[in-house]
């Protein structure tokens, strides 16, 4: 067991990389630590697996290093390393039994033969494979196929992390769940590091404490998923988590205003002067679709805006509407009255982020 | 904590260790060793063939030498002007190209049939035509001498085409149905949505999906129609001759013209060069004709 | 995959049957015929099961069976585990795995009787590569005369010529097991050997399947590459089934016995094949329940 900590790490595919946009992964530090339940969160390409495949060894970092602990392990390789690795597509040994599946691992590093079952069956207990010890692995269902590969990782005491590619990809929805759940349990149970790959930011808040949300080759912000809603550090991740994302405005500052096509809307003067003091014209104003607060009646915090549409989603709806030519959603509760034509609208001052070069500003000790 | 910290440190002592005895550049210099072996078993004897067509009769009667030590281009010269030596390329080039198409063209939608529609007797039949493959040619030889003859086609490259339809036709079927099955049925169903007919799909879109698999089953008919001479042999006088058959000309009452013998069968070598060269990405991952 | 039932499939299929009707069921009935009846001239007379009994006891017949079973069973043995093996060491990308792809197909495109030719004038003891060779290192190596040395001749012959089919098949393979097993191998400790016996070997055994099927039907027909080099002797010992019965057919006209012989030997290969067949479906079916995706 170990604190994983990447410290200066960078990785490119192209030997001759020299422009920012050549790096899977620019440069970074960052520490996993012992015993943590984390995600790493962020879309398509966006170096989250490059990462991954880093931290167990099957990747080497084309600059930085990678250390367990104090020991350096850049150069070792993943059996070195002693990582459990679990992929997108479950990887069982076909021709071996369940049983066989999970012993394999443990008749590798040359485990005392008798010490095998109790530890095979302590597993196959935890991940409810017992009813099919004794069947291929080949006749298996997709997510039992994908408890086994976990259940490889997790029979060998000496693992230093477990680490999850997208490993729920290929497992029916209701499953999914069961198996998250699971995860959580062994986590509890093992007091493990894993760190587990998603492009789902639901996964990803259920499973982990912590959430690492990686855009463009870079963990923008790393925070359990409460911070990561209520204060995301960049414009991507308040984008990309909640649903609808974020809302974004391109505006100017003054000492007490932000500043959007005529209008005048109050923010926290601590923002607005880091965002003054950074001397750039790349600031945007971030708001939640839940923090807009909706007026039945006009009042004088409100603006009085135009709606676009009401959409209903079940449990609540999203209003649509402009603001200065800009379309902005808000959510409304159920017990809520749905406007028609014109809506008053606020922005709470405390949920009013504001964003330079992309960046969240102001009130770091907050 | 700081015991299994210990237990794990020790470990990964051991595996560094065993990493040391098990050095992976040692193995990989140890298969290019073996892998290159199999190379010059491969290539010895076809060297072997290369190099004599370029030596003189009398260089090759009187004594051993490994390179050609005059160069000689008089067998290839002999074999390039002389229409009933190089005839036969043309005649053998024929025959073939003319089975591929023949065999590609009916065996598409059989095996199209056979990979994605249930009908009577759809398994029997498929067993019944890998039987064909499995049909030894000197099985058939007087029986197909007999039935070409009375149909006034022995010695015209058809026949041969034909004789060759065999074991390509079954082959072609096979091989098709393979990759054809690996292909979700899901795309046929969108294609008819979208409103394609059906031979509108096939052509667009399905047959652009099987590329490879095309090419992999151009490359086994041109292969078979290719290597096969005891029908073409057997089917043909003067007309439509292959090039294996005119090749025995060469032993002579004086003994076998080796030189000319060795330049007539590299000049066999050089249509597969090409062949394989033109579907070398294919084979990479098709020649498991979408069985794996 | 679920098969939609729909008989005008074999509106599709019928361009298919013609034509390998015509070069497969008319000449097949020829023989057929001629197995079951004795021909003098233009006279014909029925004559049963005679001639098939006389071929089941021909012993020179039986004798060449033997020989044709020994040596597809020799080749067998050299190229699946051979042909494997290349397949393992060769490289996986890049130009070289190109340039040794085509090198390695380059056999199979060899006309069958060239491969009788090559070999022919590569192991001659007066001009051969191999000829000279061995007799320059002291061992009287004849292929006119000795049965070991033309048996083992034909049989390397055999290897050269075909294990590149058995290895572009485990090759091609190869290719199709994705990375992650390798990479979960490695996080296993799983050893070289292991790696080989429960990864590698498992995802071949279709394409095995396929190897050994195609091996030993053409093996069982082998033809004009020996008949090139030894002509089939010396005796008879690589005078092989297909040999025989050219011979016997179109040598010595001997219309009835040699059909006869020809329905025996078809079903012989039959009967090898149809245990393979019957292997190759039950793989299949295995693989369509087991794996959902």
């Amino acid at each position: 067991m170990a604190e994983i900590i990447l410290r200066s790490l960078a990785h490119t595919y192209d030997a001759k990389a020299g422009a920012d946009s050549d790096y899977a992964i620019r440069q970074m530090d960052h520490v996993w630590h012992q015993g943590g339940a984390y995600a790493l969160l962020g879309p398509s390409g966006c170096g989250k697996s490059t990462m991954l495949n880093i931290i167990s060894g099957l990747l080497s970092p084309s600059e930085g290093e990678v250390l367990f602990d104090t020991e350096r392990v850049n150069e070792l390789s993943p059996e070195e390393r002693n990582i459990a690795q679990v992929f997108q597509f479950p990887v069982v040994y076909d021709t071996m039994t369940v049983y066989d599946n999970l012993a394999f691992p443990l008749k590798n590093i040359g485990m005392a033969k008798h010490l095998i079952p109790a530890k095979v069956h302590e597993v196959a207990d935890i991940l409810e494979l017992t009813s099919v010890l004794h069947r291929k692995a080949k006749n298996l269902s997709a997510d039992e196929k994908q408890k086994v590969s976990m259940g490889r990782g997790l029979v060998r005491d000496d693992v230093s992390a477990i680490l999850f590619d997208e490993p729920l990809t290929v497992i029916d929805p209701q499953l999914k769940w069961k198996l998250r759940r699971k995860l959580k349990q062994i986590h509890e149970r093992f007091n493990i590091t894993m760190i587990y790959v998603t492009h789902d930011q639901l996964e990803a808040s259920t499973f982990a404490e912590k959430i690492a949300v990686m855009y463009d080759g870079q963990i923008v912000q790393f925070g359990t998923p409460r911070e990561l809603f209520e204060r995301p550090a960049h414009t991507f991740v308040g984008f990309f988590i909640g649903s609808p994302g974020m809302n974004f405005l391109e505006v100017t500052v003054d000492e007490h205003n932000v500043h959007f096509s005529g209008l005048r809307i109050p923010a926290n003067p601590r923002r607005l002067q880091s965002a003054i003091a950074s001397g750039s014209s790349n600031i945007k104003a971030g708001i939640r679709p839940e923090f807009i607060h909706v007026w039945d009646e006009p009042n004088d915090e409100a603006f009085e805006v135009e709606v676009q549409d009401v959409e209903d989603l079940g449990t609540y709806r999203i209003l649509s509407f402009y603001l200065g030519g800009q379309i902005v959603r808000a959510r409304l509760n159920e017990d809520q009255n749905i406007p028609s034509q014109k809506a008053y609208v606020s922005f709470p001052e405390q949920w009013l982020n504001i964003y330079v070069d992309e960046y969240r500003v102001g009130d770091d000790d907050e | 904590m700081t015991t299994s910290n210990h237990y794990s440190t020790s470990q990964t002592t051991t595996f560094v260790k065993r990493k040391l005895r098990n050095n992976p550049s040692a193995q990989r210099w140890r298969q290019r060793f073996f892998l290159g072996l199999f190379l010059i078993f491969l290539l010895l004897p076809i060297y072997w063939l290369v190099s004599m067509s370029f030596k003189t009769n009398t260089e090759i009667l009187s004594g051993f030498s490994l390179f050609p030590k005059s160069l000689t281009f008089d067998s290839y010269i002999e074999i390039l002007t002389d229409p009933s030596w190089y005839m036969g390329y043309v005649n053998s080039l024929l025959y073939v190209v003319t089975n591929m198409l023949i065999s590609i063209l009916v065996a598409l939608p059989a095996a199209y049939a056979f990979s994605r529609y249930r009908f009577i007797g759809d398994k029997h039949l498929f067993f019944w035509l890998l039987t064909n493959l499995m049909a030894p040619p000197a099985v058939f030889l007087l029986p197909y001498f007999q039935l070409y003859y009375s149909v006034g086609l022995f010695d015209t490259h058809i026949a041969v085409a034909l004789a060759h339809c065999l074991f390509n036709i079954p082959l072609a079927v096979w091989i098709l149905e393979g990759f054809m099955s690996g292909v979700p049925k899901e795309v046929d169903e969108t294609a008819y949505i979208d409103g394609y007919s059906f031979p509108r799909f096939f052509v667009r879109v399905f047959i652009p999906m099987i590329r490879s698999g095309i090419g992999v089953t151009l490359f086994f008919l041109f292969m078979f129609s290719w290597v096969e001479l005891l029908l073409a042999r057997t089917l043909t006088a003067t007309d439509a001759q292959p090039i294996g058959a005119i090749m025995t000309r060469t032993r002579g009452a004086s003994g076998i013209d080796w030189s000319l013998l060795a330049a007539a069968g590299t000049l066999t070598i050089l249509p597969g060069v090409m062949v394989v060269y033109f579907v070398r990405n294919y084979i990479a991952k098709g020649f498991a004709l979408g069985r794996t | 995959m679920n098969k939609v039932e729909n008989n005008k499939a074999w509106f599709l299929v019928l361009p298919m049957l013609l034509l390998v009707a015509f070069s497969a069921i008319i000449p097949l009935m020829t023989v057929v015929n001629y197995s079951v009846q004795d021909i003098l001239g233009s006279s014909a007379y029925f004559v049963g099961t005679e001639w098939f009994k006389d071929i089941l006891n021909d012993s020179q017949l039986q004798q060449a069976l033997i020989r044709q079973f020994i040596f597809s069973f020799t080749i067998l043995a050299i190229e699946v585990p051979l042909g494997i093996g290349v397949a393992l060491m060769m490289p996986k990308k890049g130009w070289r795995a190109s340039l040794i792809l085509i090198l390695v197909t380059l056999p199979l495109l060899v006309p069958w009787n060239v491969v009788g030719t090559i070999w022919l004038i590569f192991t001659r003891t007066d001009i051969g590569l191999a000829g000279v060779g061995l007799r320059e290192l002291g061992y009287a190596y004849n292929i006119t005369r000795n049965d070991g040395d033309a048996w083992v001749t034909i049989v390397l012959m055999d290897v050269w010529h075909w294990t590149p089919l058995v290895a572009l098949l485990c090759y091609s393979g190869l290719q199709a097991i994705p990375q992650a097993y390798y990479q979960a191998a490695r996080i296993d400790r799983a050893s070289r050997w292991a790696i080989f016996r429960y990864i590698q070997l498992p995802k071949l055994s279709n394409v095995l399947v396929i190897g050994v099927l195609l091996r030993f039907m053409h093996s069982f027909m082998i033809y004009a590459e020996p008949f090139v080099l030894t002509g089939g002797g010396p005796g008879s010992s690589t005078t092989f089934l297909s040999q025989t019965l050219t011979t016997m057919a179109i040598g010595q006209q001997d219309l009835g016995p040699s059909a006869a012989f020809s329905i025996i030997y078809f079903l012989i290969i039959l009967a090898v094949c149809y245990c393979f067949y019957v292997a190759i479906l039950n793989m299949g079916r295995d693989k369509n329940t087991s794996q959902p995706r």
